[in-house]
């Protein structure tokens, strides 16, 4: 019996997707472990999206298991899975566009499912200022940045366990991005285990603990970012860098 | 002038009925993405219901409470036992599945109250004219529908657009994956939603009673008048289905009162005749020029 307190957040074994007759995912098993910052990393269409949406709920494996907490949750529904504490912030956002931004804040707002209450709304406005002063605008009078700003604040609302981030400085404009690798570091310093999915290879190395490539399914590497660094025909190889 | 302010009032009455069927039908549809053939037989259903019990209780009074809570416990148990499976399904099997209870819901109605055309009477209390100018007075009762109506609409419209099961209930009309993402239980709101629009329908049904009499089929012309209004107000928005519901009621009693005036004559028929279509005419307009509605906003 693995207690909960040192059992991985999210734990998959030897999951096999499928969309259609597409075999997606080919026996990934990945660990994130309490407080860790895991960098997912891997050219487009190479699984990434497909095996949050597998953790998730959204998308069902046809075979292998989905472990939050220690607890199987390979079959249960995808609300159920984000309330043990998993918050996904999708690429593309998931931004309500018919909500004002303080719906969009308010409508994930809850305690922890350890009954932490450290994310409020004014907390999330502290750190995103410029959301405090769009409160009262629709979620599709934003720009792409405070979209993406917003997305990661409703994220946290919910007080999580686990932040997964999909893309979440694509397109965006430099000091943007910037503002948003400040705040991935500063929920990595809150304790908040993250699963982090970025082609900024730079960044990634700089701030996760650990890194796994997906190579068309399959985890091709997994290591520290020490480890990846000092290999460049990896980088090479699977991140065309 | 005084016919004019009558229509005025006929149409306006109309219209606020129109919305609490086309409301329903429109959440219901933007939430659950299920088109109900079915909401004009709760309207229907309504009606009989404060005819039954009107009859029981000799009131109106306690027909109408009486409504609205079966309209709650008929929408929740529809969607528990049996719209909850469609939701995934095809359009084609949601249509058939919907379709089939207008058959039964008229087939029970049969059974139990018979074929035959009632008359539901105007509580005691509200049987009576308001004198509103010299030579012109409007019906209570019609008075009391377009207050219970506006009561209603804006309690429903506070719901939707300031409460936070509203939000709720509006991000699940939009993006119902990410709802879930969020780790907030759509079934839930699926379940509230129904019971909200199937209440709104029963009860617009009790209101209308004394209004319209009680028959077969009564549901069918509602119906449709309300898709028109969904279709107009932008599907899945409840403020716009409140204005199209409105605009609809006022044309379509002023175009029928006034547009025969014109008739006699080549040009006047033709006139008199697009009167009495105007809603599909411009419903037509709409789905040309603005296919998302002239009230909604999601492409």
């Amino acid at each position: 019996m693995i207690s909960s307190q040192t059992a991985p957040l999210i734990e998959t074994k030897n999951l096999h997707t499928y969309y259609d007759d597409s075999h997606i995912l080919r026996g990934v098993s990945i660990v994130l472990k309490p407080g860790e910052t895991l960098g997912l990393m891997g050219r487009n269409g190479m699984g990434k999206t497909t095996l949050i949406r597998t953790i998730m709920g959204l998308v069902r494996p046809r075979s292998g298991t989905v472990h939050v907490g220690g607890r199987d949750m390979t079959r249960e529904a995808a609300f159920r899975i984000a309330q043990q504490g998993i918050s996904y912030v999708p690429e593309g956002r998931g931004i309500f566009a018919s909500l004002s931004v303080r719906e969009n804040l308010a409508i994930s707002g809850r305690a922890g499912i350890d009954g932490a209450t450290t994310w409020t709304l004014p907390l999330i406005l502290e750190l995103f200022p410029r959301l405090a002063e769009r409160l009262a605008n629709r979620g599709d009078q934003l720009s792409g940045g405070e979209q993406q700003m917003l997305a990661i604040g409703r994220a946290l609302m919910s007080n999580p366990r686990v932040l997964i981030l999909d893309e979440a400085t694509e397109g965006l404009a430099p000091l943007i991005r910037d503002e948003i690798w400040k705040t991935v570091r500063l929920v990595r310093d809150a304790g908040i285990a993250t699963l982090l999915v970025d082609k900024t290879v730079s960044e990634v190395t700089a701030i996760a603990d650990r890194v796994v490539i997906l190579v068309k399914g399959e985890v091709a590497f997994e290591g520290s970012p020490a480890a990846l660094k000092a290999d460049p025909a990896i980088l090479h190889r699977h991140l065309g860098v | 002038m005084s016919g004019f302010l009558s229509q005025l009032l006929n149409g306006l009455q109309y219209g606020l009925l129109l919305f609490l069927i086309a409301s329903g039908l429109t959440l219901i549809f933007g939430v659950l993405g299920i088109i109900n053939l079915a909401h004009g037989s709760l309207f229907m259903i309504g009606a009989y219901l404060a005819f039954l019990v009107t009859k029981a209780t000799g009131s109106l009074w306690f027909a109408l409470p009486v409504g609205i809570g079966a309209g709650l416990v008929i929408g929740a148990v529809l969607e528990r036992v049996l719209f909850r499976y469609f939701y995934d399904r095809e359009h084609l099997d949601q249509v058939l599945v919907t379709f089939a209870l207008i058959l039964i819901f008229e087939e029970m109605r049969s059974l139990v109250v018979g074929n035959d055309f009632y008359s539901v009477p105007v509580p005691a209390a509200l049987d009576f004219s308001i004198p509103i100018t010299a030579g012109f007075s409007y019906a209570a009762y019609r008075f009391f529908v377009i207050g219970a109506c506006l009561v209603l609409a804006a309690a429903l419209i506070t719901w939707i657009e300031r409460t936070n099961m509203g939000a709720v209930i509006r991000a699940a009309a939009e993006k119902p994956e990410m709802v879930d993402i969020l780790g907030l239980d759509a079934r839930r709101v699926h379940l509230t939603v129904f019971a909200v629009g199937t209440a709104l329908a029963v009860t617009a049904g009790g209101l209308a009673a004394p209004l319209t009499s009680v028959y077969p089929n009564m549901g069918d012309g509602m119906l449709i008048i309300s898709f028109v209004v969904v279709v107009i107000g932008g599907l899945g928005s409840v403020s716009g289905a409140f204005f199209a519901a409105l605009l609809i009621g006022l044309i379509d009693t002023l175009g029928k009162a006034y547009g025969q005036a014109f008739a006699g004559s080549g040009l006047g028929n033709i006139i008199a005749a697009c009167a009495s279509m105007a809603v599909y005419i411009l419903m037509v307009i709409v789905l040309l020029f603005r296919p998302a509605g002239l009230f909604g906003r999601r492409a």
